[in-house]
């Protein structure tokens, strides 16, 4: 068990070294902590929510377009994310590099609308320290563009390392543990959306 | 297919993503629609929003993420990621429900008032008792 193994020839890259199975594995473990992490942002939005003190309510600042934007930027960028995925498990360095670009691009896109929105709602008279909603607010999504921002620093250079040794054990594995981030990253967004967005418009306008 | 080792993940059109994808966009427009666009309850919209947010997060890890597969010929590791995961979400959805309950279930009205603190019987009472009280004064 210990170095030679025999392959189903099948057997994706990334899980063909020992390392790269127990660091995928590892990952999906650091996952669960970062959902553990989410959640305590969640509940200190969610307590706040009502707090606004003399700023505006959340819901009223909350504009369907540009959560729309963003919404659609993200997903799409984890789609292409998995199809980058699907194009290494062919072998195809080219079809990789493409999606994940285009991953990249969108992501970047997504920031650009997240940092307009920020931006526009500070105008408004809501910035971090307004009120504790706008704070619980700031915290919960800041963090995860902040995430957001982090990934596209990390997919880039692992990338640039592909570009570099080519597809093995090691760079796929360290490719398919950037997708599962950048995955994951849309499922938190997933709750961003309806537990910030749409909760605080429905309350808003209902 | 046989042990779900990915090996069927090779090759052809990558269906998965794309009905994933698809679903992601349906379920994302219509909890926006059933937000903003009915009449519901704010409790039905609560839970129907949630509950497309929950399907779309297994959606995710499902048809993206490939959270069942296995890295070796042994079903072990997928186990590991599914009861991870599972945990996590258990984690998350005590710490959110706990935290607002705790918080607004009516249990701090009583802080308002600067008179010495009565006791407050039952939790979700809180509101109107604290109402009650109000009118008493």
């Amino acid at each position: 068990m210990a170095h030679v193994e025999t392959h189903d020839p099948n057997t994706p890259l990334e899980y063909r070294s020992e390392t790269g199975r127990l660091n995928i594995l590892g990952f999906w473990i650091f996952l669960g902590a970062e959902i553990a992490l989410f959640a305590t942002l969640f509940a200190t939005y969610m307590v706040l929510t009502h707090r606004i003190a003399d700023g505006p309510a959340l819901g009223e600042l909350f504009e369907v377009k540009s959560l729309l934007i963003q919404t659609f930027l993200l997903l799409t960028s984890s789609f292409t994310c998995g199809l980058a995925v699907h194009e290494m498990r062919r072998h195809n360095v080219k079809g990789l590099m493409l999606w994940m670009i285009i991953t990249l691009g969108l992501g970047l896109g997504f920031l650009y609308f997240e940092i307009q929105e920020f931006l526009h709602f500070i105008h408004e008279g809501a910035n971090i320290g307004t009120s504790a909603a706008w704070s619980g607010f700031f915290v919960l999504v800041g963090t995860h563009g902040a995430h957001v921002t982090f990934g596209i620093f990390w997919v880039t250079m692992v990338l640039i390392q592909v570009a570099k040794r080519g597809l093995t054990p090691a760079t796929s594995a360290k490719v398919f543990i950037t997708s599962l981030y950048w995955h994951f990253l849309d499922v938190v967004w997933i709750f961003i959306f309806t537990a910030v967005y749409l909760m605080g418009m429905v309350m808003h306008h209902g | 297919m046989a042990n779900k080792t990915a090996a069927n993940e090779h090759g052809g059109f990558p269906w998965k993503h794309l009905i994933g994808f698809v679903l992601s966009i349906v379920l994302t427009l219509f909890a926006l629609w059933i937000a903003l666009e009915t009449d519901l309850s704010l409790t039905w919209i609560l839970i129907i929003i949630f509950g497309f947010a929950f399907l779309q997060a297994a959606l995710q890890l499902l048809m993206f993420m490939h959270v069942t597969e296995n890295s070796t010929k042994t079903k072990l590791t997928g186990r590991v990621q599914v009861g991870n995961i599972l945990f996590a979400a258990f984690i998350a959805i005590i710490i959110v429900a706990g935290s607002v309950w705790v918080m607004t279930a009516g249990h701090a009205k009583h802080d308002k008032h600067d008179e010495p603190k009565t006791e407050n019987h039952g939790g979700h009472g809180g509101e109107e008792k604290s109402e009650e009280h109000g009118s008493h004064k």
